[in-house]
């Protein structure tokens, strides 16, 4: 089984549920695009599938490689390959970037092989210089502070650097386009297409179609009150664009 | 990072018995100098009248001595069972980039030291303080009590009179040394008390670097006493680097009474590690006597179990155009406790001063408390000066975050506290004492389980 599947994902926060029976299949290899209103879910969506400690699944499953991904640890679904690119990064002062993807890296390579030595320097080094290159960042970002002072272009880039050099099976963009000019868009969306393949699955989730003309999804999800309420092929991006989201609330509501 | 700043400040309790220590004044060594043997005798007397401090004396309102044994304590003596042959390598590795200049071990009664011979030819002594009393009692004159007195502390006061040994290292005019110097004291009995007098004296226009370390085993069952006296002198236009490492095993209380005088255009760096011990009581100063003095004060502490660190930082601006900038950053585990009370003291016309002094803790368990208590006090018109001081936890979204690289979260704690610790590091010039710290933060943070 090589699809990230979750099934009817009920998830309340401090008691208040977002998510209300959530089915999703995210094979590898295709890239899929959430898009929906403020305020009905898709963050919560992206935590819970990373595992953060606030949101509290009540009902359902997320299930990936035969594993039951609820319950593994956040770090423990990062090594499963899982990678979430998040929409606010937090900044760690004193460490830097390059020291913090080295530590990502040799926790990934000991969770496999606890005799493992870790990523020799060297090779660690061409790794990192060659991505940065991939996202256009100055050399000397290596060795700034994670996130600490960093514009939310740098922020961006700096999860998608991330991204490359931890080869994840499966990555959620939360929103990866939000606070990123045009061009900042382009380098982060051309980063994103150079590692996309058999190999990777992509969930797009974005508030507005414009990362979509750059990351072509396969299909598209509606995403309205904590459910999927409509899928379709990118046509379905550009509908949304032109038309918003209000015949899709009347068309559930028909429904309902 | 959440920060808070809190001070909490302990109800009053009330003097226990006046136990005291069973020295005797004939425990005092005889020198061939009057100057020292009068400034011993002064000192005898003001240990003589001052009881054991108790949370009532001002400086000691958080540190709580009751639990010492102070009638348990014998001067360390040839009886003292500690040897040279327990000090571990790694403590006699270079910390520094190549060898040492000089350096000096003592472990009870066994001392070995070594200086470089063009050193020595240059006119430098470091030696210890047996040596120097009676090979230069002259240059010890120069120094003893006149930075530190006697009457400054119960602990100072003996520590002046009944110094078993110490560190004496006097650099002349001009000199500059650039290996670094290094001195181990290595060991603490229980029952014992230890007493060190540590001197610094650099004539005008002097560079030198010394690393001073502390360190011991744990012993169980008991208690052992270290006290000691640091006074140091920067002469005009000179430069002292001073690092002192603490590790003293967990059964040791720990009294160091400090001060450094920098004359005209001096300038100090001076860096304090501190991870051992049960109990430490440090009182650490900066005097910028003349204009255009310097001084940083850089501190790394680490405290977890039941450990105990009190420091008391003064930063006096004495002179005008004089400059002081102190970063004092520690985290804590467990149930341990850590203090610091800071002072930026500037005098009446040292106009066009500058003085910085933040402390920073990093709380770890719940259990954990710091106290953070920075102090200004101004006399003069044309000054600036700043201060902060925050007691802080580690953010869950941090730790999520770091966790969601597939980083464990013990790991994903250990590298925010390295992190935290990151801008300390940075003041230190040497790969060795760096490596030295993150050795300790390691080492700390696999015992703590979170």
């Amino acid at each position: 089984m090589t699809e990230l599947i979750v099934r009817n994902l009920h998830v309340s926060i401090e008691g208040k549920e977002i998510l209300k029976g959530l089915n999703l299949t995210l094979p590898k290899g295709e890239v899929h695009a959430i898009m929906g209103p403020n305020g009905t879910g898709k963050s919560t969506l992206a935590y819970t599938l990373m595992g953060h400690p606030a949101y509290e699944v009540t009902e359902g499953e997320i299930l990936f490689k035969d594993q039951n991904v609820l319950e593994l640890e956040p770090n423990e679904r990062s090594i499963l390959g899982i990678f979430l690119a998040f929409q606010y990064p937090v900044g760690i002062p004193g460490v830097t970037v390059a020291n913090f993807i080295r530590s990502a890296i040799n926790a990934r390579r000991r969770a496999l092989n606890p005799q493992d030595k870790g990523i020799q320097l060297l090779e660690f080094r061409k790794q990192v210089k060659e991505k940065m290159e991939l996202l256009q960042m100055d050399p000397a970002f290596a060795g700034r502070y994670l996130n600490d002072g960093f514009s939310g272009g740098e922020k961006k880039r700096a999860e998608i650097l991330q991204m490359a050099m931890l080869k994840p099976e499966i990555a959620i963009l939360d929103e990866t386009d939000s606070g990123l000019d045009i061009d900042a868009l382009k380098i982060v969306s051309e980063g994103v297409n150079t590692l996309k393949g058999p190999d990777l699955g992509v969930l797009v989730i974005t508030h507005y179609q414009r990362i979509l003309n750059y990351i072509k999804p396969d299909v598209v999800h509606v995403m309205m009150d904590g459910r999927i309420v409509e899928s379709g092929g990118s046509e379905l991006a550009l509908h949304l664009e032109e038309h918003g989201y209000e015949w899709i609330r009347e068309k559930v509501n028909g429904l309902g | 990072m959440i920060e808070n700043t809190q001070v909490i400040i302990n109800k009053s309790k009330s003097r226990s018995e006046n136990k005291d220590f069973n020295f005797s004044k004939d425990q005092i060594r005889i020198t061939s100098s009057e100057v020292i043997n009068s400034y011993r005798d002064k000192a005898w007397e003001s240990f003589s009248k001052t009881f054991i401090p108790t949370i009532k004396d001002d400086p000691w309102r958080r540190t709580d001595l009751r639990m010492l044994k102070v009638d348990r304590f014998e001067l360390a003596t040839s009886n003292d069972s500690t040897k040279k042959d327990t000090i571990p390598s790694n403590l006699l590795k270079p910390l520094a980039d190549g060898e040492h200049g000089g350096q000096i071990l003592i472990s009870g009664n066994d001392v070995r030291s070594y200086l470089d011979p063009a050193l020595e030819g240059q006119g430098v002594i470091f030696t210890d303080l047996l040596t120097a009393e009676l090979k230069y009692p002259q240059l010890v004159e120069k120094i003893i009590g006149k930075i530190v007195e006697p009457s400054e502390g119960k602990f100072a006061a003996m520590t002046g009179a009944l110094a078993q040994n110490g560190v004496f290292l006097y650099v002349p005019k001009n000199i500059t040394i650039e290996s670094p110097l290094h001195s181990l004291i290595w060991g603490s009995t229980i029952d014992f008390a230890n007493t060190t007098h540590v001197m610094v004296y650099l004539e005008g226009g002097a560079s030198v670097t010394y690393v001073h370390e502390v360190a011991s085993d744990t012993e169980t069952n008991g208690q052992s006493l270290q006290s000691s006296n640091i006074e140091m002198y920067v002469g005009p236009g000179s430069s002292l680097r001073f690092v002192e490492l603490q590790s003293w095993g967990r059964h040791v209380w720990n009294f160091t009474h400090e001060r450094v005088n920098v004359d005209r255009n001096g300038s100090v760096d001076w860096i304090f590690g501190a991870i051992g011990g049960h109990l430490t009581k440090n009182f650490a100063e900066l005097n910028l006597i003349a204009d255009g003095a310097s001084g940083k004060m850089s501190g790394f502490y680490f405290t977890d179990q039941d450990q105990h660190l009190d420091y008391d930082s003064q930063q006096n601006h004495l002179a005008p155009h004089t400059t002081s900038d102190l970063l004092f950053k520690g985290a804590l585990v467990e149930k341990s406790r850590s203090v610091w009370q800071g002072m930026i003291y500037v005098a009446p016309g040292a106009d066009k001063t500058d003085g910085y002094q933040a402390n920073r803790n990093l709380l770890l368990s719940r259990d954990a408390r710091a106290d953070s208590i920075p102090g200004l006090e101004i006399l003069a018109d044309d000054v600036r000066c700043t201060h902060g001081a925050t007691v802080g936890k580690i953010d869950a979204d941090q730790i999520f975050y770091l966790m969601a690289r597939g980083i464990p979260r013990l790991e994903a704690e250990r590298l925010i506290v390295e992190g935290f610790f990151d801008p300390i590091m940075q003041r230190i010039p040497f790969e060795g004492v760096r490596e030295r710290f993150q050795q300790s933060i390691t080492d700390k943070m696999k015992a703590y389980t979170g």
